[in-house]
Order: structure tokens, then sequence, then C-alpha cells
């Protein structure tokens, strides 16, 4: 996509005409944390409130009947959008629950086997089985994991990180063993910029019999994904990072597990039959799915992937895959400028972590966004990734398909600003300051 | 220029050679506060004096953290070390006001200048919410840490 297209394609989202800090043009580069969303998906939303609004899955008059057209349409088109059916996606508040819905699949699995219930074997952990995850997961896909260790005595095992900002696979077959019941690993991180090898990592899994979980929050937005090619059981997105609405997630499984796990939250239209004393829950995905779900939000990310559909998302990923070379090239070398991650671009994605010697992440963080360049600074929910590079926080920019050349070569002049305002520019990688 | 109001030089020249750091010891409480949001993070030890009215007898703070954290640390040092605690507090109360002044009703013309001394200079800093905590880590820090100490000397 050249960057007139681009140019094009940034049209459409009417927040980025906006002007930030006295009327500088806003130069945005935190799509990682979230995206803009285009006008189509803004009109899909409220098409669907100001015509068809009812609760789905309930009712007995024609808007009820058009909602729930419309959000069972919305799950074909996203299910469709990663080579899935329909049935094997469940909609969630957001990625961060459906990592916590798997997890609690194994937690209740565990405690229902405890009282003498019949329930898949593959989802029961016993003190002595293994979790396997790594050393740059997001906290969403670290905390339901180490919360499940904790509450069944298995053991947590992680990947660490080689010195380039890759896994460090040398240990795979050791570390994914007979014991591993469940491996569950980012597809793209969000703070390294690391695509990982998670189709080998599969069939690793798979040949010790543990199940595959991914995180592909940063990787379905930004690069094609079909389930069926990576090999994993279930992964887990946001629609928010991929032209979306907030307040949706989604979790795509293979049908015969989902059909084998236990419902995380419970309550109204996810059973089938109830009495007093018990109940029992309805097929997947509406198991999943408790309370009225986020219609309006399912039939805006529909549109959103309609929207990706339009450019392609093999344009879009070739997009900001030159984009990631550009500011690579500029990023390696200025002085005074660490990446944390992969400094080729190879196997990365367009998320790109720095620090700036001799001054604080926060800091250019300020400076940055007094020149209306918006990055976001902190751990970026991935502590131990930081911890593992000796950082306490890091500057990151990440692209999407709206920005250009020139939104980089902003940000290359304003980290340069903010070297000067600090009195750190023009040192040497070798003679720069340690700011700690 | 809104950059310049937040770093002032005088908040640059305490990141850079800040008051107060280092571990002190002996020392009667120890607090830990992080801002979790960016990972700042201060360890804060004081010594009080057995005054009726405590004195500051001591405050060392280690820890790490962008130009605003670190300074205010040094400030707070400045500001409190040395003073009774009938002083102190007072100061830190009047910290907590400049630093709430944008997002409030707080009239920045009503607060006491020479109880802040250097602290005024954070004023540009409340116009940034992110950046209040930043500013108010080491001081809260210090806050807990008196009423730790103070708890301790009286059981």
């Amino acid at each position: 996509m050249a960057e007139d297209l681009a140019l094009k394609f940034k049209e459409q989202f009417p927040l980025l005409e906006r002007t930030v800090r006295g009327g500088k043009p806003l130069i945005y580069l935190d799509s990682g944390a979230t995206s803009q969303k285009p006008t189509v998906v803004l009109d899909a939303e409220r098409a669907f409130y100001e015509q068809h609004n009812s609760a789905v899955h309930r009712g007995a008059h024609q808007l009820a009947e058009e909602a729930t057209d419309a959000y069972e349409s919305a799950r074909a088109t996203i299910a469709g959008f990663i080579g899935a059916t329909p049935g094997e996606l469940v909609f969630t508040k957001n990625a961060t629950e459906s990592l916590n819905l798997v997890a609690y699949a194994f937690l209740n699995s565990t405690l229902e086997t405890e009282r003498g219930l019949e329930v898949d074997p593959r989802f029961v952990l016993r003190p002595g089985d293994e979790i396997v995850v790594t050393e740059m997961e997001h906290h969403a896909n670290l905390i339901p994991w180490q919360e499940l260790a904790a509450k069944t005595g298995a053991t947590l095992r992680w990947f660490g990180l080689t010195d380039d900002g890759r896994l460090d696979m040398s240990n795979l077959n050791d570390l994914i063993n007979e014991k591993t019941k469940v491996v569950s690993v980012v597809h793209q991180s969000n703070i390294l910029g690391t695509i990982n090898p998670v189709t080998d990592i599969a069939k690793r899994a798979h040949e010790v019999g543990a199940l595959m979980v991914v995180d592909a929050c940063q990787s379905v937005p930004h690069i094609p994904v079909d389930v069926k090619a990576l090999g994993a059981d279930f992964i887990a997105w946001s629609g928010h990072k991929m032209y979306g609405p907030m307040g949706i997630g989604c979790l795509w499984g293979r049908t015969e597990l989902l059909k084998v796990m236990p419902p995380f939250i419970t309550g109204g239209s996810m059973i089938k039959k109830v009495t007093m004393e018990s109940s029992t829950y309805a097929d997947p995905p509406q198991r999943f799915e408790a309370g009225v779900p986020m219609a309006a939000q399912a039939v805006g990310l529909a549109q959103a992937v309609d929207f990706i559909n339009e450019l392609g998302i093999e344009n879009l990923a070739a997009h900001e895959h030159e984009l990631t070379g550009y500011a690579l090239d500029k990023l390696n070398v200025m002085p005074g400028i660490r990446i944390i991650g992969p400094t080729e671009n190879v196997d990365r994605g367009a998320a790109i972590s720095f620090e700036v010697d001799g001054v604080h992440a926060h800091d250019i963080g300020q400076v940055l966004d007094d020149a209306g360049v918006a990055v976001r600074v902190g751990h970026h929910c991935a502590a131990p990734a930081c911890q593992r590079y000796g950082v306490t926080a890091t500057v990151r920019a990440s692209f999407a398909g709206y920005n250009t050349k020139a939104d980089v070569d902003a940000l290359v002049a304003a980290i340069k600003r903010a070297q000067e305002f600090f009195g750190v520019a023009g040192d040497s990688v070798e003679g720069a300051t340690d700011g700690s | 220029m809104d950059l310049e109001s937040m770093y002032q030089e005088v908040i640059l020249d305490h990141y850079r050679s800040p008051h107060g750091k280092g571990e002190l010891d002996p020392f009667d409480a120890e607090v830990f506060h992080v801002n979790p949001t960016c990972g700042d993070e201060v360890t804060l030890r004081v010594k009080l004096s057995d005054d009726a009215d405590p004195l500051v007898e001591g405050l060392g703070h280690v820890g790490q953290g962008c130009s605003i954290s670190q300074a205010s640390a040094s400030v707070l040092f400045d500001q409190v070390n040395g003073q009774p605690l009938s002083e102190a507090m007072p100061i830190v109360d009047e910290f907590s006001m400049l630093m709430y002044s944008a997002t409030s009703d707080v009239d920045i013309a009503t607060l006491d200048d020479e109880k802040l001394g250097d602290a005024i200079a954070f004023e540009g800093v409340a116009k940034y919410p992110a950046r209040i905590k930043c500013a108010l880590l080491s001081w809260m820090a210090f806050r807990e840490a008196v009423e730790t100490a103070q708890a301790s000397k009286t059981n």
C-alpha cells in the first residue's frame, strides 16, 4: 500500500482529523493499545440502535428477530475472517475475558472431578501437571494461568527470551513434556513486537496431548490468521484493536473442546433447563454468553471486518511491515536509542518498544505528546518482559493501516527534541549516561 | 509553552541531583509505593524523634521513575526533613492541594508559598492528570511512613 493509499485509508477515521495540545495534528501511534474507528463502524453501531435495537435471543417480536439475526450474522462474518465457522466463535467482553474463560474451564473441570462428576480429563489439573506460558506474555495471558496453577497445585513454567527479543526455543521439548496440560502463548508480543512460532509450539503441545491457547490480540488485527493453519485449540482477541468497538472480545475454540467445557459466567440465556435445585446448560457458543450480549458491538465488529476485507488484510499487513522496516531503520541508527525487541524486520509486527538513554519513558512520552505524537509508555502490562530486559518502562510506538512514513518522521523528530530538551542530544550509544 | 511550564528548571535540577536519595539507617518505618500504570516505584524510610511533636530526623528514598517522581521526592526531602510533624504534615497537605489544583476548586492563591518552597514548581504538572500520581508518589509514601512509624512507637 503506497503512502497515498494509507492517507486515503486514514480519511475514513474522523478522530484522526482532530488536533491535540494547542492545535497540533494528532499523530496516533498507539494502535497496539486500541485502534481508532472508521465512520462505517460507528454508523453500523448507530444503525443497529436506531433500527433494530432489542435484546437478542429473547422476545417474540420483530425487533428481537432482527437483532438476533444481526448478532448471529455478525458472528458468521467475524468467524469467517479467521477461517472458522460461527459455532466455534464465542463473544466475550474482551480478550482478557476470553483467556479467563479457558483458564476457568480448567479450574471448573478440576473442581467438578473432585466432586465425582464426569468431566473431560484434558481439562483436569492435578499437582505435578504443568502449564506453559512465555516470559513475554501480556498480564492477561499470565495472571489467569498463575491463578489456575495456584488453585489446582499445577506448576507454571515458561519459555525464556533471547537477548534479541525472541522466544528461547532451545528447550522446547523439555519445557513441553508429558506433564504439560496446557500451553498458552502470545502470537505477537504487544511489547516486543515479536511474532512467535506458535504453529511449531502447537505441534509440540499436541504431541504430548496438551491443549494450545494463543493470545492473538496483536496478530488478528494486523496479519492474516487462519485458525486451521495456526494449529491452535483456542485463540483469543479483542474487537477494539481491529477498528471495531470496545466492549467485545472473541474466543475461537475447536467445537469438540467447547462442547466439553463447563461454563465460566453463568446466568440467563446460557441454560437449557433450570429448576430450583440445578440447571443444565446450552450448547456452545451460547453456553459461554450469559446475559444480554453486546449485539451492537458485534455488528460494529463485523463491519470492521468488512472494512478490513475491502482493502485486504494482506495489503494492510504489507503496509504495516514496510512502515515497521522504515521505523526500525531510523531508530536503529539513532544515538541513545535502544530497541527492546527484535531490531530486524523479520517475524515481527508493527509495535516497536524502545528506551532513550538518560530520559525516562514517561518524560519521553510527555515531550512526544507535546508534539501531538501519541505513544504508550510504561510496562505495557508485560512487566516480566521489562524485567527480563532490565527496564522499568519503555516507550512504544505501534502502527495500524492509517499510519504513514510521515508519522514515523514525526516520531523521530519528537524523540530528537526530547533528547535536546533533557540535554542528552548527541550522546553516542556508548557514551550515553545512565538515566536511572 | 506547556513543556517548559511542566519541566521547570528547578524540577530538572532536583532530578539531576536529588536530595535525600539513599537508604536511611537506622529508621523507624519503611514503605514501598508503586505507580502501577507506569512502574514508577519508591522505597522511603523515615526516622522520627521521641519528642511530643516528633521531628523528622531522617528521610531517605530510593527507587526509579520519571523526572517528575524523582524530583518531587527530592523536594519532599528539602521541605520536611528536620521539621516537626506539626509543620511537616501541613506541607504534605499543601502539596496535595497544589497537585489537585487544576482538577478541583482549590485556589492556588490560597496556598502557602513558604510551606511549599520549590514544590510550587510542580504547579504545571498538576495540569496533566496522568502525571499527578508521579508527583505525589513519594509524598504519599512519606505520609504512610510517618503513620507507620508513629504506630510502632506507641506499641
